[in-house]
C-alpha cells in the first residue's frame, strides 16, 4: 500500500531515506499494521521511550514498510500496558519482550511473556530505559530460572550449547531437543551481549554517539554509521555533500564484500571444503589492508560521521581500488565455478536448512537470507537514497531458502558489490566531504535506514536539548531472522547445525545490545 | 580437482614472519615460572570467550587463521573445550550476562594457564565502561597477563599479545 491509502495525519521526516511519521491511538494502531501486513507490508522494529518527564507518558513505536517508504507510528500509553501486535506480525514476539525488560510497559495480552533481555543484570521491577533508572549503577545479580519449553517423548533428549560455543562466535545460547541426531525443536536465549547500549546513547552527544553506532555490531559498522548519521542529518534537515554520499556508498559496499568473502570461505569450511577458507580468507585480507591503506581501517570503524565521512579518496587510490577489483572479480569467478562444481560441497549446501518462501513471508524473514527465499526486498534497489538512486542496483534473490540459496545470494551480491565499486569509483562527483551541521532542534526526530550487508538497518533518533541524544533505537536486521533459525533446522541433523547458522550469519551484539 | 590444485598454485604461499614479542602488553609480574613458559612456547592450545564484544575483535581473531597470519604454523591452535586450553582469549567488555560464563570457563581450565585481554574493551572497558549491564575490563572478572588495546587490535597485535604471553623471556 501507499502512504495516501491511510486515512492518518502523516508527516514525511527530512532527509534521505522515504519516512513519514505520526501519532496514533489504541485503535488506529492496531489497524494499521492490520492493513501494512494484509497488503504485504512489514514490520521492520518496535521500541518504547519514556517521556513521562515531558508529561506524556509511554510511548510504543513501531517502523513498518509500505510501497512507499517507511511508516514510524507512535502509540502513547498513560499507564504500563498497550495493545500488542504479535499476533499480526510474529517478528513483534521478542521485540514486544525486550521491550517489557527494557522499559517496564507490556502488551495486554501477549504470545510469550518470559522475560528476553533481562537475565540476572538487574531486577524484574526496575527498567533500565525508564528517565529515572541510573543506567551506571550495578544491581546485585538476581538469581533467575528460565523456562524453556521442553519437549517429551519416547527417545527425546536435550542437547544445551552456550553461552560459550566451541568456536569463535559470540554468546548466545541454544537448547535442541533432538531424537538421536535429528533436530525436533531449537530454542534460542539470547541477551548474553547486552551491554546498556541505548542507555549509554542517551548521556552522549549527537557528536560523540557516532563512534558508538560504530560498535553496535561490529561487521556491520559501516551500515550502523551510516544510518546513524542519516538519522542525525535527517534531524537537524541537513544534506552532505554528494561525494560523500558515494563514498559512504563504496564504503558500505566494501563491508558487504569483506562479509560475503568471509562467509563464503568459512562456508565451505563449514562443510569440509579448507580450500575455500584458505582462498576466500585471503581475498578478505587483501581488502582489509587495502581499506587500513586508503580508509585508514580495516573494517572502516568511525569512517563516517554525521556531516560526511572522514576520509576522501585520491586518484592513486582509486586506481588501486579499480585494479584490485578486477583481480577479485576474476578470482572470485574461478572460487564460484569450483563451488557450484564440488558435488561434496553442494550434497551438504543442497536442501539443507531449508525456509520457504511461504515461511519467510508469514515470519518477515529479511535480508540476505529472506532474499534467498523469495522475499524481494532490498533498500538499494526499492528505496534507493543518493548514490544508489544512480546505480541501478540489481536485486539477488532465490525461490529454494536453503543453505545453497545463502550461498547463491552472496556470491550474487559479491557480483553485484564489485560492479557498483566500479561504478562509484568511476562516478564520484568531486566537492566537500563534510558539511558542518547545524545544531539540532530539541525534541526533533529522525530517521537512518541502510542497506546493510546482512540487511536492513534502522536507526531512530530522537533530540534532547543542547545537541545530545534523548531516545535512540538501533534495529539490527537479526531479530527478525533470529526465530527463522529456529525453523531452519527442524528436521536437520545437529552436525548441520553449523553449516545452517552461519550460512544465516546474524549478529548476538546488534540484537542484544 | 584440476581447477583445485591450479588455484592453490596460483595462490602461492601467503603466510608472514610473525611478530615478536613485546613486553608493554603484560599486565602483572610473570605469573608463572619460566620453564613452564618454555614448554608452552612449542605448543599452545586457546580458548575464545567472548564475554560482550561488539564482534570486532573476533573478525580479528578468525583473521589469525588465515594463510597470511597462519597462526596454527606456530602451533597454536583454538580448541573447542576449555578442558583443553592453555590460554584464555577474552573479547569484549565483560556483560553482566557473561560474568558467570566467563568466570566458569576461567576455572575449567586446567592450571597453568594464561589469560590475554583483547581490544580496548577487554583492557579498559573501552566505550561501553561499567554499567548497570557492563563490568567493563576483563581484569575486574579474572586475572589477566597480557592485555593487547586496539578496536579492533589487529591480527599482527594479537599475535604478539599472543606470543609474548606464552615467552618467559622478559624485555
Amino acid at each position: 500500500m501507499r502512504i495516501e491509502d491511510f486515512d492518518l495525519a502523516l508527516s514525511p521526516l527530512p532527509g534521505a531515506a522515504p519516512v513519514w511519521h505520526g501519532d496514533v491511538d489504541a485503535a488506529a494502531w492496531r489497524q494499521v499494521c492490520r492493513q501494512v501486513h494484509d497488503k504485504g507490508g512489514r514490520l521492520v522494529a518496535l521500541w518504547g521511550s519514556d517521556r513521562r518527564e515531558l508529561e506524556r507518558g509511554f510511548a510504543v513505536h513501531a517502523a513498518l514498510v509500505i510501497r512507499s517508504g517507511l511508516v514510524w507510528l507512535t502509540l502513547a500509553t498513560d499507564n504500563d500496558r498497550y495493545p500488542g501486535i504479535d499476533d499480526i506480525f510474529p517478528a513483534a514476539s521478542r521485540m514486544q519482550r525486550a521491550l517489557g525488560d527494557l522499559l517496564g510497559i507490556y502488551p495486554h495480552a501477549p504470545q510469550d511473556a518470559r522475560p528476553w533481555l533481562r537475565h540476572s543484570a538487574w531486577p524484574a521491577d526496575q527498567y533500565p530505559l525508564r528517565k529515572d533508572f541510573d543506567g551506571s549503577t550495578a544491581h546485585p545479580a538476581q538469581p533467575q530460572d528460565y523456562p524453556f519449553v521442553t519437549v517429551e517423548g519416547d527417545g527425546v533428549h536435550e542437547i544445551a550449547v552456550g553461552p560459550v560455543h566451541a568456536g569463535t562466535i559470540e554468546p548466545g545460547h541454544f537448547r535442541f531437543s533432538v531424537i538421536g541426531e535429528r533436530i525436533l525443536r531449537l530454542e534460542q536465549r539470547l541477551g548474553y551481549a547486552h551491554k546498556g547500549v541505548e542507555k549509554l546513547f542517551e548521556t552522549m552527544t549527537l557528536e560523540g554517539g557516532a563512534r558508538l553506532a560504530g560498535r553496535i555490531s561490529g561487521d556491520s559498522t559501516v551500515a550502523y554509521a551510516w544510518a546513524y548519521a542519516m538519522a542525525v542529518e535527517s534531524a537537524v534537515s541537513t544534506v552532505p555533500p554528494g561525494r560523500a554520499l558515494w563514498l559512504r556508498a563504496l564504503l558500505l559496499e566494501r563491508e558487504r564484500l569483506a562479509n560475503h568473502l568471509g562467509d563464503l570461505g568459512a562456508l565451505g569450511n563449514d562443510a569440509g571444503l579448507a580450500f575455500g577458507l584458505a582462498q576466500f580468507s585471503c581475498l578478505k585480507e587483501d581488502l582489509l589492508r587495502s581499506n587500513a591503506a586508503l580508509f585508514g581501517h580495516r573494517y572502516l570503524m568511525d569512517s563516517i560521521v554525521p556531516g560526511g565521512v572522514v576520509n576522501d579518496l585520491d586518484e592513486t587510490g582509486a586506481a588501486r581500488l579499480m585494479a584490485e577489483l578486477d583481480a577479485l572479480d576474476q578470482t572470485v569467478t574461478r572460487l564460484r565455478y569450483i563451488y557450484d562444481d564440488h558435488a561434496g560441497l553442494q550434497d551438504r549446501f543442497i536442501g539443507a536448512g531449508q525456509v520457504t518462501p511461504e515461511l519467510a513471508a508469514r515470519l518477515g524473514l529479511c535480508g540476505l537470507a529472506g532474499r534467498a527465499s523469495a522475499q524481494a526486498w532490498d533498500l538499494r534497489a526499492q528505496f534507493p537514497t543518493a548514490p544508489y538512486d544512480r546505480l541501478d542496483v540489481r536485486m539477488a534473490t532465490h525461490r529454494n531458502g536453503d543453505v545453497a540459496a545463502r550461498v547463491a545470494v552472496r556470491f550474487d551480491e559479491v557480483s553485484e558489490a564489485i560492479r557498483l565499486c566500479r561504478l562509484i569509483l568511476k562516478g564520484l562527483p568531486g566537492g566537500a566531504i563534510f558539511t558542518i551541521l547545524p545544531k539540532a532542534p530539541d525534541h526533533a526526530i529522525g530517521v537512518g535506514w541502510v542497506e546493510g550487508w546482512r540487511g536492513e538497518v534502522l536507526v531512530a533518533l530522537e533530540t534532547g536539548t543542547d545537541n545530545r541524544i534523548r531516545r535512540l533505537h538501533p534495529h539490527d536486521p537479526s531479530w527478525q531472522n533470529w526465530p527463522l533459525l529456529e525453523h531452519a533446522v527442524l528436521g536437520n541433523i545437529v552436525p548441520d547445525f553449523p553449516l545452517i547458522n552461519k550460512s544465516f550469519n546474524l549478529s548476538y551484539s546488534g540484537h542484544d545490545l | 580437482m584440476y581447477k583445485i590444485i591450479r588455484q592453490i598454485l596460483q595462490s602461492g604461499i601467503k603466510t608472514e614472519t610473525p611478530p615478536g614479542i613485546d613486553d608493554a602488553l603484560r599486565c602483572t609480574a610473570q605469573r608463572l615460572e619460566n620453564a613452564i613458559l618454555e614448554r608452552f612456547g612449542g605448543a599452545l592450545a586457546i580458548r575464545h570467550v567472548d564475554a560482550g564484544s561488539c564482534n570486532g575483535c573476533e573478525l580479528e581473531i578468525h583473521a589469525l587463521s588465515n594463510p597470511y597470519y597462519n597462526l596454527e604454523g606456530l602451533g597454536i591452535h583454538f580448541v573447542a573445550s576449555p578442558r583443553h586450553a592453555d590460554m584464555l582469549l577474552v573479547t569484549g567488555p565483560v556483560s553482566r550476562h557473561m560474568e558467570t560464563a566467563l568466570q566458569r570457563t576461567y576455572e575449567a581450565i586446567p592450571e597453568p594457564k594464561l589469560v590475554v585481554a583483547v581490544g580496548d574493551c577487554g583492557c579498559s572497558g573501552g566505550l561501553f565502561g561499567e554499567s548497570y549491564a557492563s563490568r567493563g575490563r576483563v581484569a575486574s572478572v579474572i586475572p589477566v597477563d597480557v592485555a593487547v588495546p586496539g578496536c579492533p587490535p589487529p591480527p599482527f597485535a594479537l599475535m604478539q599479545g599472543i606470543l609474548t604471553g606464552i615467552s618467559s623471556r622478559m624485555g
